[in-house]
């Protein structure tokens, strides 16, 4: 688990991975070990590199006494330079490849691109530095001989580990107001439940203190956390509400209506619902505005979830297909035939990569969705009906009232989960805590929170979300989450799209300007001519005076193109004249030539 | 008075000289004389009449003279024109000219004199001399303008190098990545100590004293340590050392020489039959080295094998020593007829044969074994330690398998003979049968060659691919096999319960394993099955897709042992080319695992989903895989369609011919006014069946997107990679966003900017002087 205390705790199941910490020092041998190793052959095409390559150091090393950075007292320093990053950490934090250099001619954009190759490298090694900031690792479990992993009960696990960390696991027994769906707060250090028959509570779930409880007395269909743990949207019966955490309501909003599933982007501020009515609408939460909303013309949403790579959302269809959209387009983006019956449940993966889907068919999918490919296909023998995936990969899929967790579906074939437990009621929300090993199960019969080592990131990135804020911390955070919002059109199904140089053509750019103002900005006026009295209005007249204006147009045109001409003439001419004035010397007697 | 009277002396003189010289002087002189003579006029009449009467030869002329001078007195002054006094044959309007018309005077004319008078001195004669001889012509002087402009020129020039000096600095200025702003600042903070001791110099007298001593003697004046003559020594060898290394290198290089030119001697040699032998030798080396490796180093040696199966692989990449090149398959016509020609063939396939052959699975099988041998170890199946060779799986080439066609070219040959049975049992009749031929003509006997080689192929084949049948993989061009398998999967999907039968039929497959023959000819057969399978090539067809699948198990395939062999191998050649194309059905049918749950849910599904899966839903769920696929296809086909460009029809009825109801125009016309556009660029879902991606462009975005290049980049690749790497503290450290984020000019409040001064510039020089120094220094102290 990832907190430094559990370091303690010698457990044959739970642990860590027992890993020291890279040094700088160790590579070099490393590297003495393998040449060691190599044929006799290579080892004396080593020795004869490593010859040079101590010659070339030594060079240095006098170039530098040059300098005169040397100390008095004429030692050396033994470990001259930057301490040595390992190079698959420095290659953790590529960014990009470097650029070919142009030639010497092109010296401004030699300097330009040498500069940002400099940077980014910088950028590279820094990070890796860095990279030792980062000390926590993530727990696993881990079975003797023979004893499988998923037949170990959650009891024991809270047994075996630390008191806080056991502290995790606890069931709520809310058997009153039926099935209960849950929302983490983006920190994971508060919870929010809402029970389908009006029951809603959240709350600090660590140290168990209750914000608020009310009971809506209305069916509940989902409820979200807003930005932060002060708001959350609870979609009822009819409307979309959004309360505070004392319990506050602080909007009604009409224009959302029947939703069955919300998705908040955090960094975008918009909150994505899906409704019965088969609309896919956004709410920016900044203004309370509608930013679009889209009829999929798919009928009932009730299957939905969002990358959290590049926002789009992901809606799952009683077709078997499931689609991809963004706000800044009325159509599907994607559309992708994932099963044979109707989808269940879809959940994509931090990073992007990966969507997991589960469908009527009783088959769990995995896909690649940048290729839009199929990687993996199970059969689970009763089916999905919630997928929700954890920060490191762990894929939590509940069927009936057995949750399970699985551990690389992508890479390896799964044949049994990783862990599985039985919880009272079907199971009707799944959600992983962000940086806890904890899984939290809303069922029939409350709610459930799960020890489930590994699942959690263990780094958290204390400007972005850190779950021991305070107050002051979260202001601060929220008026820079504010500040660096990004905007909804800027939604795109490749975000690295916004970097590149945008290739459309001219007449391409022309048209989507002309739809964005409304007019052709491009266009020429047309001519009206005036009405006059006395009869000089008159049909004849009037197309008169256009064909007048018009040959007059196309005289100016004429006359500006025949200017136009000239005055290229005449700069032609100019230049040869001095061309020719500069080759040919001047005598006095060329006044006689004629 | 005492004036006039010199001035007569002077004019004697100039009257002799005037004699001497000639007739042209005579004249000039003359002139001037009268001028002056008129000049003494004006100055007073008086004077010029008491000096008359000396005159002799003039009196006529003087008196004339007198008279204008008395005339002169009374009145208005008379302007007095010169007068001719002397006769010419030609005269000019202005001044009287000489004899000799437009002759010029020479140099020579008027040094004459000079050598007949010995009063000028030597000297004087000898520059004379020279002017003499030198003939050429002093150039006229240049006009005013022309000056000027040379002047302007040549200041110009200076002005240039003056301010070109200021050149490199001010481009390293541009270049530079900041500037700081008073430039040249020392920086702030303190200094450490090393610099401070190292930069410090001597600047009193008496320092400057001591310091010249300590150099002079070469004594260490920052570093105490040692002094130079001791650094010296200590580098020195000692002579002998230095003489047993020369002479070592002396042997080395005569060694290296030797053997360089003997090389160079073999390498000429152009005998075929040396070369053999040599190669032959080699080889047998190599051989003995490379057991001796094996025992050894049985590192070295697995590299070894490395590099021969690199060489193989190479060899099975190119083309050479296959019978496709332009000599072979002249040998191959000459075959028939020339002994030698077929012999040269053979031969080359044996090459061929050797090269491809492959050496490291015996190897490792063999290793595999010692391995199986010893205690302890796990018993694991021969075709999982297969599997584990790298190559097999990351890459089918690479394995050494048989690409898909010639496999199932073989084997719609064999299923002229026996189509029933696993492939192997017909390969041995194949073979039996050939044997069994009596008469064999010498294409046959070449043919043969061709299939024993296929067969040693499939032979390699057989083994990796048997398991990457059990295997799910993605690539859809993996092994024959592996493809057949997934229409048995398919045919499974139909139904889940069949679906589990097969999934536990493979994990049987894998489990056993002496029965790994009969799984891979149960594959097989499938795989034979899966020839009869009607695809489905439009909207149209898809209704028949239940029913035919329905039939794929029952029917069998094609006639067995049907003679007209052509036809068969068309059609079978037709689905394959078909097959390659990846298929919706088969996408959405990957063979899947079943995934075994230890704990089975104890409340059934249906129950929580009574109020989310309607009625609609249910029924979906009924007829699942039913219409999903179709209804599918039918969506992406008509999104296909709308993205087609239409085709404009331009004809005008009655234009040219007769119109009217019940006629149409013809077709000739129809078709030359139909205008057609050019096709769109590919779908960007074309070869992902189960996927329809917009074509829409997302025009939101492209309003914060750059529109065109900018101005130092060629390309967009340049540009986009440069602005590409994040710069904001979100993604970096701290540092790294200083450094990046640095302005390009900073100035110090309060700072004075003055203009950069000449010594800029001379510092600037000296820095690059000393650097040169430095450089030179250290290469010195290098050598």
């Amino acid at each position: 688990m990832a907190t430094p205390g559990e370091a303690s705790v010698n457990d044959s199941h739970v642990g860590k991975n027992k890993q020291t910490p890279g040094r700088y020092w160790q590579e070099p041998q490393q590297v003495g070990k393998n040449q060691n190793k190599d044929g006799e052959q290579a080892l004396k095409d080593l020795q004869h590199k490593e010859q040079t390559t101590h010659t070339t150091k030594k060079r240095k090393q006098e170039e530098d006494r040059g300098d005169g950075k040397k100390f008095i007292s004429g030692k050396s320093d033994p470990f001259p330079g930057p301490a040595p990053v390992p190079a698959d950490r420095v290659q953790k934090f590529k960014r990009k490849d470097k650029t070919k250099k142009p030639g010497r001619q092109q010296y401004k954009l030699r300097d330009v691109i040498t500069r940002s190759n400099n940077s980014s490298e910088i950028a590279q090694n820094q990070a890796a530095q860095f990279d030792l900031l980062l000390p926590e690792e993530a727990g696993f479990l881990e079975g003797d001989e023979d004893e499988d992993t998923c037949m170990i009960s959650q009891e024991d696990i809270a047994e075996a580990v630390d008191i806080t960390s056991g502290a995790k696991y606890f069931n709520l027994k809310l058997s009153q107001f039926g099935p209960y769906r849950l929302d983490y707060s983006k920190t994971g250090r508060h919870l929010l439940l809402g029970g389908r028959r009006g029951h809603i509570a959240c709350l600090d779930w660590q140290s168990k203190q209750l914000m608020c409880e009310i009971n809506v007395m209305e069916s509940i269909n989902d409820v979200k956390w807003l930005h932060s743990e002060s708001m959350y949207a609870v979609a009822q019966k009819k409307w979309l509400y959004i309360y505070d955490s004392s319990g506050i309501e602080l909007h009604c909003i009409r224009k959302f209506n029947d939703v069955l599933r919300m998705q908040f982007l955090p960094y975008h501020f918009l909150l994505a619902t899906a409704s019965a009515t088969s609309f896919l609408q956004y709410l920016d939460v900044t203004v309370g505005k509608e930013v679009a909303a889209i009829c999929t013309k798919t009928g009932r949403l009730d299957v939905m979830c969002q990358n959290p790579q590049n926002a789009i959302i992901h809606l799952g269809h009683p077709n078997g297909t499931v689609t991809l959209w963004s706000p800044n387009q009325k159509e599907a983006l994607i559309k992708m035939l994932c099963h044979q019956g109707g989808v269940r449940s879809v959940t994509v993966d931090k990073t992007g990569t990966y969507m997991v889907t589960s469908g009527m068919d009783k088959k769990l999918k995995v896909y690649d969705i940048r290729a839009f490919k199929p990687l993996k296909s199970y059969f689970l023998p009763a089916g999905a009906s919630c997928l929700s995936l954890s920060q490191r990969g762990l894929l939590s899929a509940a069927t009936g009232d057995v949750v399970q967790v699985y551990k690389d579906v992508w890479s390896t074939p799964v044949t049994k989960p990783y862990m599985a437990h039985r919880v009272r009621g079907t199971a009707w929300g799944l959600h992983f805590c962000p940086f806890e090993d904890v899984l939290g199960v809303g069922h029939g019969d409350g709610f459930t929170s799960m020890l489930i080592p590994g699942a959690g990131e263990p780094n958290f990135d204390g400007l972005d979300s850190n779950p021991y804020r305070s107050a002051k911390q979260r202001q601060e955070w929220e008026v820079k989450a504010l500040l660096e919002k990004i905007q909804p059109e800027l939604i795109n199904l490749d975000p690295a799209e916004l970097g590149r140089v945008d290739r459309a053509t001219f007449e391409q750019r022309h048209q989507d300007r002309v739809q964005a103002l409304g007019y052709d900005p491009l266009a020429k006026e047309k001519f009206v001519p005036k009405y006059k009295k006395k009869g000089r209005s008159s049909a004849g007249a009037v197309e008169r005076r256009k064909k007048q204006v018009a040959h007059e147009d196309q005289r100016d045109e004429i006359r500006k193109t025949v200017e136009d001409k000239i005055k290229m003439e005449k700069e032609r001419k100019d230049t040869e004249k001095q061309k020719v004035a500069l080759h040919s010397q001047k005598s006095a007697l060329d006044r006689f030539n004629k | 008075m005492a004036k006039v009277s010199k001035k007569k002396v002077s004019k004697k003189s100039l009257k002799k000289s005037s004699e001497v010289t000639g007739n042209n002087e005579a004249v000039a002189t003359n002139m001037i004389y009268d001028d002056d003579e008129k000049e003494d006029d004006l100055d007073g009449a008086d004077v010029d009449v008491s000096g008359e009467e000396d005159e002799d030869g003039e009196d006529e002329r003087k008196r004339q003279k007198l008279l204008e001078a008395i005339s002169g007195l009374g009145g208005k002054r008379k302007k007095t024109l010169g007068e001719r006094s002397e006769a010419a044959v030609q005269m000019c309007e202005f001044t009287v000219t000489s004899k000799g018309d437009g002759e010029k005077i020479d140099l020579s004319d008027l040094i004459e004199t000079i050598e007949k008078t010995p009063s000028v001195p030597a000297k004087a004669k000898k520059q004379l001399k020279t002017l003499q001889r030198n003939t050429k012509t002093v150039e006229c002087p240049l006009s005013k303008q022309e000056n000027e402009r040379i002047q302007r020129d040549v200041s110009f020039q200076k002005a240039a190098t003056e301010v070109s000096r200021w050149k490199s600095i001010i481009t390293q200025n541009r270049k530079a990545e900041q500037l700081v702003f008073p430039l040249n600042q020392e920086p702030s903070g303190p200094k450490p100590i090393d610099r401070v001791v190292t930069g410090w110099k001597a600047q009193t007298p008496l320092e400057q004293e001591i310091f010249a001593l300590l150099s002079a003697n070469k004594q260490p004046i920052n570093d105490p340590i040692l002094t130079p003559f001791e650094e010296a020594s200590v580098r020195a060898m000692s002579l002998e050392e230095a003489k047993i290394r020369r002479a070592e290198l002396q042997k080395a290089r005569a060694l290296q020489s030797y053997y360089e030119s003997k090389a160079r001697r073999e390498k000429k040699i152009k005998s075929k039959k040396y070369h053999k032998v040599q190669n032959k030798v080699k080889r047998k080396e190599f051989l003995k080295e490379f057991d001796e490796m094996v025992k050894m180093n049985p590192a070295a040696a697995l590299e070894e094998l490395n590099k021969m199966e690199l060489a193989r692989m190479q060899e099975r990449m190119s083309l050479k020593h296959q019978n496709s090149g332009k000599w072979a398959k002249s040998k191959a016509i000459m075959a028939k007829y020339d002994l030698e020609a077929r012999t040269a063939i053979q031969q080359q396939l044996k090459v061929n044969k050797d090269l491809t052959q492959n050496l490291v699975s015996s190897l490792k099988e063999e290793e595999e074994e010692e391995e199986e041998e010893e205690p302890g170890t796990e018993v694991l199946p021969d075709f999982v330690n297969d599997a584990k060779q790298p190559l097999d799986s990351s890459n089918p080439w690479m394995s050494g398998k048989l690409s898909e066609d010639p496999t199932e070219k073989e084997m719609s040959e064999t299923r002229g003979v026996t189509v029933e049975e696993p492939i192997t049992v017909a390969h041995t009749a194949e073979e039996e049968e050939e044997e069994g031929d009596t008469e064999k003509t010498e294409e046959e006997a070449l043919l043969r060659e061709f299939d024993s080689r296929r067969k040693l192929r499939w032979a390699q084949e057989a083994d990796p691919a048997a398991v990457m049948s059990v295997d799910d993989d993605n690539d859809e061009d993996d092994g024959v096999i592996v493809a057949d398998s997934k229409p048995s999967a398919e045919e499974a999907d139909a139904s889940d319960g069949e679906e589990e039968g097969l999934s536990e039929f493979t994990s049987l497959f894998r489990g056993i394993v002496d029965g790994c023959r009969e799984g891979k000819a149960g594959s097989d057969t499938s795989a034979q099955l899966n020839e009869g399978l009607v695809r489905i090539k439009g909207v149209g067809d898809m209704e028949l897709l239940p029913l035919t699948n329905e039939k794929a198990p029952v029917e069998p395939q094609h006639p067995p042992a049907s003679e007209n062999l052509p036809s068969a191998t068309k059609k079978a050649e037709k689905n394959r080319k078909r097959k390659k194309g990846i298929e919706l059905k088969d996408v959405l049918t990957k063979c899947t695992k079943v995934i075994k749950v230890p704990v089975t849910p104890t409340v059934e599904d249906s129950e929580d989903a009574e109020d989310k899966v309607d009625q609609m839903g249910l029924i979906k769920e009924a007829f699942a895989g039913d219409d999903v696929v179709s209804d599918f296809l039918k969506d992406k086909k008509k999104q296909e369609n709308a993205g087609k460009p239409k085709v404009v029809d331009m004809t005008l009825p009655g234009w040219g011919e007769w119109g009217g109801i019940g006629l149409n125009p013809s077709r000739r016309k129809r078709r030359r006014f139909r205008i057609k556009t050019t096709p769109p660029a590919p779908r960007k879902d074309v070869h992902l069946p189960s996927v329809i991606i917009s074509e829409k462009r997302n025009s939101s975005i492209s309003f914060h997107q750059v529109n065109s290049l900018p101005f130092p980049f060629d390309t967009h690749a340049q540009f986009e990679s440069t602005i590409c790497s994040p710069v904001g503290r979100t993604w970096n450290t701290e540092q790294t966003v200083k450094k990046i984020t640095k302005p390009k000019v900073t100035t110090q409040l309060g700072a004075i900017i003055e203009p950069m001064a000449q010594e800029e510039l001379l510092k600037n020089k000296k820095q690059m002087t000393v650097r040169n120094n430095s450089t030179v220094d250290s290469l010195k102290r290098k050598h």
